[in-house]
């Protein structure tokens, strides 16, 4: 979707203005510590993939987005989430109790304090298996295709329609367009260099180049 | 721009205490409902405030410098090279890393949102998260970098790395001149997440070293 998470190339959102490395704590107020432990610990229930996480945070106003501090965005995806996937009800969630205890089935699932530190570190892998080959090779030309879905992509606004030139083929990924309608399907992926001057023309920075992850979905040839 | 408007104002002044009692009402819901082991709340805080950090980073940069034949094991296999450190786990379940040069400088960016390698870096600042610097690092990478402080000869190809997919990037700085009798341990002391990130070099020491 063209919403106002892709934010590449935009101009008008003001200085960046970096806090000072050594001065900055992780989070900023504890509702932020809660929000993000939240986020976690409900992903582990099995009830959304990462991509599902990311389009409820996108699916909001632009301006709401925008506006909104960064765990705030975090906040008002979960609550889309939880109610979205049938965790809580939107009346449960207005009122701020419960009517009864969640499904055992999910309960299962819980993570548990003890299970923390190796569900964090476990080795988890999005490369999924397919049976077609790789359609483009390292050094081929290709054009980021010009679409516009009006569901989730990583295909930023700013590369569609452009060249670039396959810098690695990372083999077969989690389809994010797919995986975020709760279906897993692999796609191959590649990274894929643009010369600064073909994504911005004759505003473009000398010597420099931008390189991003594309879906063969999101790619065709160029000759 | 003005500069009048500072996009992080919200970020440093308290919040509307509507959004914290917003959270803490969806947090007793969860737990509630028998969703949510509130210890593993806990838990996962501490980990990421106290454990995780630049300080995993670090070591990693230090070893390449210290040790060749990691670091064409790093820049080969980085999500092997860093694993055999102990650093896995979430958003860094596929890495690459990519090496500054005299010639090249890397600059990581999430245009999309704010993808990161958390077993490496730990989370990111609020800077890389937010709209001014996902939306000029593609842009204006020059720009951003002479924000920081940081500038490089016009014959300096800056390359910048969108992460757009699962693959997660970390930047190998250059080694600063004058650090050839550092230990590992002391070597990794010079480096900053920031560097890692790719938006200032490594200073040399007496140069400001990062307070870690």
């Amino acid at each position: 979707m063209n919403g106002g998470h892709d934010l590449g190339g935009m101009h008008g959102l003001g200085p960046i203005d970096p806090e000072p490395e050594a001065d900055e704590p992780v989070f900023h107020h504890d509702w932020e510590k809660r929000v993000f432990a939240l986020t976690l610990a409900t992903s582990a229930l099995g009830q959304w993939s990462i991509d599902m996480g990311r389009h409820a945070r996108e699916r909001q106003h632009p301006a709401d987005y925008l506006r909104h501090t960064y765990y705030e965005n975090w906040l008002a995806g979960l609550e889309k989430l939880v109610v979205e996937r049938g965790l809580v009800s939107a009346d449960e969630l207005a009122a701020g109790s419960t009517s009864g205890p969640a499904d055992e089935a999910v309960r299962q699932r819980v993570l548990q304090a003890a299970d923390v530190t190796g569900a964090l570190a476990k080795r988890g892998s999005y490369e999924v298996a397919v049976d077609a080959p790789p359609r483009f090779a390292v050094g081929d030309r290709v054009r980021a295709i010009n679409r516009h879905p009006s569901g989730h992509t990583r295909e930023p606004r700013y590369v569609r329609g452009r060249v670039g030139v396959v810098h690695e083929h990372y083999g077969a990924h989690v389809f994010p367009d797919r995986s975020a309608a709760g279906q897993r399907e692999g796609r191959h992926l590649y990274s894929v260099r643009f010369a600064a001057e073909e994504l911005w023309g004759e505003s473009a920075v000398p010597a420099s180049a931008v390189y991003a992850d594309l879906w063969e979905d999101y790619l065709e040839p160029a000759g | 721009m003005s500069g009048d408007h500072r996009h992080d104002d919200h970020a440093r002044t308290e919040p509307p205490s509507e959004v914290a009692l917003r959270v803490k009402a969806l947090e007793s819901l969860l737990i509630d409902k028998g969703l949510v082991d509130p210890a593993a709340l806990d838990a996962l805080i501490e980990i990421y405030e106290h454990k995780v950090g630049p300080h995993h980073g670090a070591r990693v940069v230090a070893r390449a410098w210290s040790d060749p034949s990691f670091k064409q094991w790093l820049l080969r296999d980085a999500s092997a090279a860093i694993a055999s450190m102990g650093y896995t786990g979430r958003q860094g379940e596929h890495m690459r890393v990519v090496e500054n040069t005299p010639t090249v400088h890397n600059l990581v960016v999430c245009t999309l949102c704010s993808c990161y390698p958390w077993p490496v870096l730990g989370l990111p600042p609020v800077w890389y998260k937010s709209p001014p610097y996902r939306s000029r690092a593609v842009a204006d990478p020059r720009g951003v970098l002479a924000e920081f402080g940081t500038e490089l000869p016009d014959d300096v190809e800056i390359r910048v790395w969108d992460s757009t997919s699962e693959v997660r990037f970390l930047v190998l700085p250059e080694r600063p001149a004058g650090t050839d009798g550092l230990s590992e341990e002391e070597l990794a002391q010079l480096v900053s997440r920031n560097a890692m990130i790719g938006v200032e070099r490594v200073k040399a020491p007496g140069e400001g070293a990062p307070a870690r």
